[in-house]
C-alpha cells in the first residue's frame, strides 16, 4: 500500500540531511511501527508523507497504491487516502470542530466525485463515532483543540480518523503526554478502525503504545535510516536493552 | 492660521459645483454654519496629519470620478430579517421603492421635507453633533455633507422600535455624487436597530448623527458590497447619555476608497459604546477606519474592535483614539486593531492613540499585522481541506472576533452569510 524507497530529505532552510535513504513497504491490513531515538527521522518522514513545506525530497520515492505522492498538495494525498495524527494537534481558534471535520469530509467527497454529505447524516456519524471515544458534543462545538487537554487533543485526532476512514493511517507519538487510561482510549480507537484494507504506520519512541496497538512489524530507525526491522520482540528488545545496543548490533 | 491657497483653491473649486439647499431659517442656519467650519478648515489634503495614510484625493476634487455600476446579482442582504425599508437611488429617495415609512415607536422623516419646517426637533442635532465632532480633529468631509445634503432621513425613536429600519442604497448612475445625512434622535430608554447596504453611488459621502439618550440603546449594522469602484467617505457621530447603549458594526469587502469616521462622546455615566468593524480586501483596495471615543463621565466603557484581511496589494489603515477627560473615572477602555496579510504585497497602517487625564481608569490598546497560520494552514489542508478553502476558513476565523460584536444573533447569522458568500464567490 504504502511503498517508500530510498528516500532522501533535507531540510529547506539549513543544508542538513534528515532522512538518507528510507525504505519501507506497509502492506493493507498491517500495521508497522517506527521507533528510534529522539532526532532519527521519524517525525520528519511523517511531515514529509503528509506534505509539509520546509523539506526537500532530493531523491527516492514515495507512492500510494502505486501513485506517486511526493508531487502531491496535501490535499490531494488526504483525498488519495493518507492520514497523519500528529503529535502536536494544532489549535485553530474560531474554527468550530464539527464545521471542520464537515467542510474536511465534503472536500475530500468532492474531490472523489461524491455528493456532499447533508449536515443530519455527518451529525449523526460523528456523534457515533465520538461517543465510542468518549467525547462529547461540547468538545465537538468547541474551536478546533482549542482548551483541550492532550489526551483530548489525540483523541480527537483518532475521531478525524475515524470520520474520514483513510486507507492509509500514520500515527506520529500519538502516545506522547497520554497517561495510561487516555492512552489505552485511543488505542482502542485505533484497533477499533483495523481491517483488511487499511494500512498503519505507527511512529513512537516507547514501546508501551505497543502494548495496545500489537504491530505486525517493528522498524527501528535511527540517524535518517531504518537499520533494523523485526516482529513485536523487536520492540521489547528496545525496552530491555535501550536503542544504543541495537545500534552497536548493527553497525 | 490661513489655509495654504491650494487647500482654498481645492475647496472653492468643490463649493463651484455643489448646490446648495435651501429651507427654514433652522435648516439656513445649520448649512451656513457649516459652510464657514468647512471654509476655516479646507478640504482634507493627503499632507494633513490626519489623511496620512489616506489619500483624499478623489473624495475631494469637484466631480466624482466615474464607477461602474455594480451587478446587484447577489440575494439581498437583511432580506431573511423583518424590517422597514427606506431606499436612496444615486442618493435620491425612491418612494415607490421604500416601505410607508411608519413604524411603532417611531417618526421618521426626509430630511429634504422637514428642513422646510419652521419648526423641527433636528434643530437641536443637525450638524450640531458633527460640529462637536469637529475638534479636536477637523473632518471637513462631513461639514461639507451638512452644509450640501439635502436628503437623508430623520428618524426619532420614542419607544421600542418594533422592528429594524433598513437604509438600502442603489448605484445606478456611473457618475453620480451622492450625499445623504441622517439624524437619529433617540429618547430616554427608546431603542432602534438601523441596517444599512448597498452601492450608494460612484461616490458617497454620508454623515450620520446620532443622539442616545439616558437609557436608551442604538444598534447600527452595515454592510459595504462589492461594488469595487466606489468611493465611500462615511461619519457616525454619537452623543451617549447615562447607561445608554451604541453599538456599531460595519462588514466591508472590495472598494476603491472607505473612508468610515467614527466620533463617539460619552457624555452621560455608565454608558456603553461598542464600535467593531471586519473588513476583506483585495487588490485595488483601501479601508481606513478613524475612530474617535471621548470619555466625558463616570463609569463608562467603549470597545474598539477592528480586523482586516488583505491580499493582493490591498492597503488597510486604523487610526482609533480613546480621550479621557479629567472628570471620567472609571472609564473602561479597549481597543485592537488587528490585519491578516495573505501576502507580502498588503499593507496595513494602524495609528492607535490613548489620551488620558483622569487617574482611575483601565484602558489598553493593541495592534498586530501577521500573515496566515502556516501550521494552522497545513493541519487543515493535511485533512483534505483545499488551500482556498483552508484560507478561507482561517479568514472567518480570524474576524470572528469583530463580528461576533453584532448582539442580534439573527443579523451576525446574516452577515456571516454573507461574507462567506464574498469569500466563496471569490474562490470561484
Amino acid at each position: 500500500m504504502l511503498e517508500i524507497k530510498n528516500l532522501h530529505v533535507d531540510l529547506e532552510d539549513e543544508e542538513k540531511t534528515i532522512l538518507k535513504g528510507v525504505d519501507l513497504s506497509v502492506e493493507a491490513g498491517k500495521v508497522h511501527a517506527i521507533m528510534g531515538p529522539n532526532g532519527s527521522g521519524k517525525s520528519t518522514l511523517s511531515y514529509v508523507l503528509a506534505g509539509r513545506d520546509g523539506y526537500e525530497v532530493t531523491e527516492g520515492s514515495a507512492t500510494l497504491d502505486g501513485v506517486d505522492i511526493l508531487d502531491m498538495e496535501p490535499e490531494e494525498r488526504a483525498a488519495a487516502g493518507l492520514f497523519l495524527a500528529f503529535q502536536y494537534p494544532v489549535e485553530i481558534p474560531g474554527v468550530g470542530n464539527m464545521t471542520f471535520m464537515r467542510t474536511a469530509v465534503n472536500a475530500q467527497r468532492k474531490a472523489k466525485g461524491l455528493d456532499e454529505m447533508s449536515a443530519t447524516d455527518f451529525l449523526k456519524m460523528v456523534r457515533e463515532k465520538a461517543a465510542t471515544l468518549k467525547m462529547d458534543n461540547e468538545m465537538l462545538k468547541r474551536p478546533v483543540n482549542v482548551g483541550f487537554s492532550g489526551g483530548e487533543k489525540k483523541r480527537n485526532e483518532i475521531l478525524q480518523m475515524a470520520v474520514l476512514e483513510p486507507k492509509m493511517c500514520i500515527l506520529d507519538e500519538t502516545d506522547s503526554g497520554l497517561d495510561v487510561d487516555a492512552m489505552k482510549l485511543v488505542a482502542e480507537g485505533v484497533n477499533a478502525l483495523r481491517n483488511e484494507g487499511r494500512g498503519f504506520l505507527v511512529i513512537t519512541h516507547y514501546q508501551r503504545l505497543l502494548d495496545h496497538i500489537k504491530p505486525d512489524v517493528v522498524h527501528i530507525m535511527s540517524e535518517g535510516r531504518i537499520v533494523k526491522t523485526g516482529g513485536p520482540e523487536l520492540a521489547l528488545q528496545v525496552e530491555r536493552e535501550g536503542y544504543e545496543d541495537i545500534k552497536a548490533e548493527v553497525a | 492660521m490661513a489655509l495654504p491657497q491650494a487647500k482654498l483653491d481645492a475647496t472653492e473649486a468643490r463649493l463651484a459645483v455643489a448646490a446648495r439647499p435651501s429651507g427654514a431659517a433652522w435648516a439656513d442656519a445649520a448649512r451656513d454654519g457649516a459652510l464657514a467650519r468647512l471654509r476655516a478648515q479646507g478640504l482634507p489634503h493627503r499632507r494633513d496629519e490626519y489623511w496620512k495614510f489616506t489619500n483624499p484625493d478623489t473624495l475631494v476634487q469637484p466631480e466624482a470620478p466615474e464607477a461602474a455600476t455594480f451587478d446587484e446579482t447577489d440575494a439581498p442582504i437583511f432580506d431573511a430579517v423583518e424590517r422597514l425599508k427606506i431606499v436612496f437611488v444615486d442618493g435620491v429617495f425612491d418612494a415607490g421603492a421604500s416601505d410607508d415609512l411608519a413604524l411603532e415607536g417611531v417618526t421618521i422623516e426626509r430630511l429634504s421635507e422637514a428642513a422646510q419646517s419652521d419648526i423641527h426637533w433636528a434643530k437641536e442635532l443637525y450638524g450640531v453633533l458633527e460640529e462637536r465632532g469637529q475638534d479636536p480633529v477637523a473632518r471637513p468631509l462631513a461639514a461639507l455633507n451638512t452644509a450640501l445634503a439635502d436628503d437623508g432621513v430623520l428618524i426619532h425613536v420614542t419607544g421600542k422600535a418594533s422592528k429594524p429600519i433598513n437604509l438600502i442604497y442603489h448605484h445606478q448612475s456611473p457618475r453620480s455624487d451622492a450625499m445623504l445625512h441622517h439624524v437619529v434622535k433617540l429618547d430616554p430608554g427608546a431603542e432602534v436597530t438601523l441596517l444599512e447596504n448597498g452601492p450608494a453611488a460612484a461616490r458617497f459621502n454620508a454623515v450620520m448623527e446620532v443622539e442616545v439618550a439616558d437609557g436608551a440603546a442604538f444598534h447600527h449594522v452595515r454592510a459595504q458590497g462589492r461594488d469595487h469602484e466606489r468611493r465611500t467617505a462615511t461619519h457616525l457621530f454619537a452623543r451617549l447619555g447615562e447607561e445608554s447603549t451604541f453599538k456599531t458594526f460595519t462588514l466591508t469587502a472590495n472598494g476603491v476608497l472607505t473612508r468610515n469616521e467614527c466620533v463617539v462622546e460619552m457624555k452621560g455615566d455608565d454608558a456603553a459604546a461598542h464600535i467593531a468593524g471586519a473588513c476583506v480586501g483585495d487588490g485595488d483596495f483601501h479601508h481606513d477606519d478613524t475612530v474617535f471615543v471621548t470619555h466625558d463621565a463616570v463609569n463608562c466603557e467603549s470597545r474598539q474592535v477592528f480586523k482586516k484581511v488583505l491580499r493582493n496589494g490591498a492597503r488597510g489603515v486604523f487610526q482609533g483614539k480613546i480621550l479621557v477627560k479629567p472628570d471620567a473615572q472609571k472609564t473602561d477602555g479597549y481597543q485592537i486593531s488587528q490585519s491578516l496579510l495573505l501576502d507580502g504585497d498588503s499593507e496595513f497602517d494602524a495609528k492607535p492613540e490613548l489620551e488620558i487625564y483622569a487617574d482611575d481608569v483601565a484602558c489598553s490598546h493593541g495592534s498586530t499585522s501577521g500573515a496566515i497560520d502556516e501550521e494552522g494552514l497545513f493541519y487543515l489542508r493535511a485533512r483534505g481541506v483545499p488551500k482556498d478553502i483552508a484560507t478561507d476558513l482561517l479568514t472567518l476565523a480570524f474576524l470572528a472576533e469583530a463580528v461576533d460584536e453584532i448582539e442580534n444573533e439573527d443579523l451576525r447569522a446574516e452577515l456571516v452569510n454573507l461574507l462567506e458568500g464574498w469569500l466563496g464567490r471569490r474562490r470561484g
